[in-house]
Order: C-alpha cells, then sequence, then structure tokens
C-alpha cells in the first residue's frame, strides 16, 4: 500500500467499489449503465503547446470492456492514460477537467499517482516482462504493495486468471523473457491482476501477436471482466466489435484535437452509428 | 480495406437482385396471364423458370456470405448486404407464390372461366407496380417512398376481399363451381402475399437506411 494521503487511508480517498454512481449531466453515458468506475469529466490534455485531448466526458461501466478507437493521433492513448496517471511521466503534459475513479478526482491533492496505478492496471501493447523469473514476475508488484498473504497461491490464481498457468506451472523459475510473446503478454496481465486492480487499460494489447495468440488474449478479456472494468485501446476494429460492450469512437480534425465522437453500445456502434464520422471511420472511407 | 473493389461488389450484388426481381415479377406477369387465357404451355414455363429463380437466389446468397466473410463490413455496408440477402429471399418467394397460381392455372384450365378472374389481373399488375417500385425505392434509398408503398398494401387486400365475396357468391349459387372458385381464391390469396411480401422489401429499405427495424410498423409513420 503506498503512503496515505492527508484525509484518511488512500482507499478511502479513492472512494470504494461498492460507492454509488454520480449523476453527470452532459456526459456520454451508455444508456442503461450508471455505474461507472472511472467517469472522464470535461477533460482536456496538452504535450507543451499540442493539445491532445479536447473536452472529452464519458463514463466507464464497471465490469464491461469499453473499446476506444480511431484514427492515429485521435488522442485514444493520451485518454486510456490519463486514467492511471501515467501521462504525467511525460514532461510539459497539461491536464484540465476530471478523471473519476469511484467519485474521486484521481488529479485531486491529497491523491498519491502511486495508488491509483495500483487500482489501474496497465498492459502494454509490446509485452514487457520484467528479465526475472515468471514467479518474480508475477510477486514483484505484490511485494512492492505490501502482499502479506500466500505467495504461492497469489501466483497461481494470477497466471489461472490470466489464462496460462497450465502453459508455465512446470517451471515458475524460468525467466519471463523466455515465452512466446503471447506468453509473455498474458504473463504481464497475470502481473496486473496480481496487486488487484479494479481497472484493467489495455493499450493496443494484441497488435503485436500472432492470430491464434490474439484470440487467447481476446477470450481473457471476456473472462477477466467479470472482475475487472477493462478499457481497450486498438486499432483492430473487428476486435473491437468482438469483444467490448462499449465504443467510444474518437477523432482529431483541424478544428478539435481528440474528441469523443460518439460513444454507445457496442453492438449499436458497428450496425448503425449515428454520426456519419463514425460511419465514414468504421467502414474504411478514412483513417 | 481496398474500399472501390468492395462498392463495386456491393453494386454488383444489388444488380443481381435487381435481375432476380424482374425475374419474380416476369414470373407473376406471366403465370397470371395464364391463368385469365388458360394457356397451358405458358404455365408450364413459369413453372420450370422457378428453378432459374432458386439459383439466382442462391447465387446472391452466396456472394453476400463472401463479401462478409471477406471484407467484414459494418454499419451501413453490412445492412445493406443483411438487407439484399432478405430481400432476395422475399423475391423468391414471390416467384413461389407465381409459381402456385401457375399450378392452379394447369388445374382448373379445362373448366369453364368464372368473372371474377377480371379482377385477378388488376390484382397482379397493381401488385407488380408496388413490386417495381419497392425495388426502386430501395436502391434510391427512399425511405419516404418504401413507407409510401408499404401502406398500399391495402388496396390489395381490398381487391382480395373483393374477390372473395364474389367467389363465395358463386360457390353459394352453384356448387358446380366450388372447385374452381377455391382455387381462384388461393390464387388471389398468392398475389395478396406478393404484395405483404413487398411490405417485407419496404421494410428492409428502411432497416438499410436508418438501421432501425420495424420503424415503418408503428402507427405515426405507416400512416
Amino acid at each position: 500500500m503506498g503512503p496515505a494521503g492527508s484525509g484518511g487511508s488512500m482507499s478511502d480517498t479513492l472512494g470504494r467499489a461498492d460507492s454509488g454512481p454520480v449523476a453527470a449531466p452532459q456526459q456520454a453515458t451508455p444508456e442503461h449503465e450508471a455505474d461507472h468506475v472511472v467517469e472522464v469529466r470535461r477533460l482536456s490534455l496538452w504535450y507543451g503547446e499540442v493539445q491532445a485531448l479536447t473536452d472529452v466526458s464519458m463514463g466507464f461501466p464497471r465490469n464491461k470492456v469499453t473499446a476506444l478507437i480511431g484514427p492515429s493521433g485521435c488522442g485514444k492513448s493520451s485518454l486510456l492514460r490519463t486514467i492511471n496517471r501515467m501521462n504525467e511521466l511525460i514532461p510539459g503534459v497539461r491536464t484540465e477537467g476530471e478523471v473519476l475513479l469511484n467519485d474521486v478526482d484521481v488529479y485531486g491533492k491529497n491523491v498519491d499517482s502511486v495508488e491509483v496505478r495500483r487500482r489501474v492496471g496497465m498492459v502494454f501493447q509490446k509485452p514487457n516482462p520484467f528479465p526475472r523469473s515468471i514467479r518474480e514476475n508475477i510477486l514483484y508488484g505484490a511485494k512492492i504493495n505490501g502482499y502479506r498473504g500466500d505467495y504461492d497461491e497469489l501466483i497461481e490464481r494470477s497466471l489461472k486468471q490470466a489464462a496460462i498457468w497450465d502453459e508455465v506451472k512446470s517451471n515458475l523459475k524460468r525467466s519471463g523473457l523466455a515465452l512466446s510473446g503471447g506468453q509473455q503478454q498474458r504473463l504481464c496481465i497475470a502481473r496486473a491482476v496480481a496487486i488487484s486492480p479494479e481497472v484493467l487499460l489495455m493499450d493496443e494489447p494484441a497488435s503485436a501477436l500472432d492470430p491464434i495468440s490474439t484470440v487467447k488474449i481476446e477470450d481473457l478479456m471476456r473472462e477477466l471482466v467479470t472482475n475487472y472494468t477493462i478499457i481497450v485501446v486498438t486499432h483492430n476494429l473487428q476486435q473491437a466489435a468482438r469483444v467490448s460492450d462499449y465504443t467510444g469512437f474518437m477523432l482529431s480534425d483541424e478544428e478539435t484535437k481528440g474528441q469523443l465522437v460518439e460513444f454507445g453500445a457496442t453492438n449499436d456502434i458497428f450496425t448503425a452509428p449515428k454520426d456519419k464520422r463514425t460511419e465514414d471511420y468504421i467502414t474504411g472511407r478514412f483513417g | 480495406m481496398p474500399r472501390e473493389m468492395f462498392v463495386r461488389e456491393v453494386r454488383e450484388l444489388q444488380d443481381e437482385m435487381l435481375a432476380l426481381g424482374s425475374m419474380a415479377e416476369k414470373a407473376i406477369a406471366r403465370a397470371v396471364e395464364a391463368l385469365t387465357t388458360r394457356h397451358v404451355m405458358t404455365a408450364r414455363q413459369v413453372i420450370g423458370d422457378d428453378d432459374l429463380l432458386d439459383e439466382k437466389r442462391t447465387q446472391i446468397e452466396r456472394q453476400a456470405l463472401l463479401l462478409i466473410a471477406t471484407q467484414q463490413p459494418v454499419a451501413s455496408d453490412l445492412r445493406t448486404i443483411a438487407a439484399v440477402m432478405t430481400v432476395a429471399t422475399e423475391l423468391e418467394r414471390i416467384g413461389d407464390y407465381a409459381e402456385g397460381i401457375a399450378k392452379i392455372c394447369i388445374d382448373i384450365a379445362g373448366e369453364p372461366a368464372l368473372p371474377p378472374i377480371t379482377i385477378i389481373p388488376r390484382m397482379a399488375d397493381r401488385a407488380r407496380d408496388m413490386l417495381d417500385r419497392s425495388l426502386e425505392a430501395f436502391i434510391g434509398r427512399d425511405v419516404e417512398a418504401a413507407k409510401r408503398i408499404w401502406n398500399e398494401d391495402d388496396h390489395i387486400d381490398a381487391l382480395y376481399d373483393q374477390v372473395y365475396h364474389e367467389l363465395l357468391a358463386f360457390m353459394i349459387s352453384d356448387p358446380a363451381t366450388i372447385n374452381r372458385a377455391t382455387r381462384l381464391l388461393w390464387a388471389s390469396h398468392n398475389l395478396e402475399r406478393i404484395a405483404d411480401r413487398v411490405t417485407n422489401i419496404c421494410e428492409s429499405t428502411v432497416f438499410m437506411v436508418l438501421g432501425q427495424i420495424d420503424v415503418i410498423k408503428t402507427p405515426e409513420l405507416a400512416r
């Protein structure tokens, strides 16, 4: 557990998982889904002078997969990275607006970014296991976060959740780097779930993988979503259509950088999008 | 995605659908002509030609599935292909109704004609006209026209009622006409069903354009 802020334990500061949904008028909210783990309100972001997000408001429903799609440079990865404050690692970044995790602004004064990143795990485009054993990969984050339980149990549970246990259980001392690309990515997912996050951010999690490994990651996402809320950025539209419950389409044009054009149930977005720009993008007319 | 190729293939798919449409229209015209003139040869041709309609429909379905499998269309592209498949099914069924009329022609060709037979060609002309315009509305993405044509189904229903009552009167007054009259009733029922199929085509047009199913059935839009 990271250092607590002045307002009590960090879990209290960031709100509990069971805290009620906040009514947020004017924001893009999928119908019938009021319970949002993450809510972004009027969020704008600049890299130095360059604006990357403009006035984005949306809510990410609990225990659902939400996909962010859009052409390169539309701001979807920037949006993803604001949710666990990864963007502040880049010099010159400035944000306006709010990112609420269980109703508490993750950019609030008393909020510790390390705790935010524990609550909001991340899986990257390229698998990035530590150059250590499979076992150490799982335990690393848990130890840092003060995990006091049974290590073996945690390892088995995490690897099982990431659907890789059967493939690696015979030799957990093997280096994480000795695994195949697809296995490495699932190890990274196991590492992310080992610290019991509430939200999993996935930035193009399968784009560096072969089709079979991609299917495994997609299946895994559907399994993980019973316990976690998943937000995935993908260039693969079919993947978004397959794995997500909700889809947000983002776009940058001359006037407005990184805007949320349309947000709704994936079934609606891919069969009858409301905005012509969404239609044009998903049907391959541009992008 | 090579969009140009995709657009061309969708256009070709729609052309095939139109070809099937004109085959169905012709089948109705010839079947009813055979019925009114008691021309058995023509009726036999209609029955034989129905295989061609079935083949064409299968070909459209195969082509549409291939497009879905290879191009993974979404949104309006997907709706268009789905709508073409639905319309092709409706057209093939319309062909079956025409074939049914041709079979009735053969059944009663040896018997004297009954006067209500003059209303049946009117029903057929009306149904063919609706079919023709419904396909035009489909190609032109004309939702308003599709809704108008959908409402014209009432006229066909009214003609069917007229035929029904006249044939009933014949059967009551002269039981010797029951066999012919019943079959003519079936023939006109087939035409009534053809118009119903045309309303389905209109609904497909609305779905393709607006992405909404059943919208045409709500009273405020239908009237």
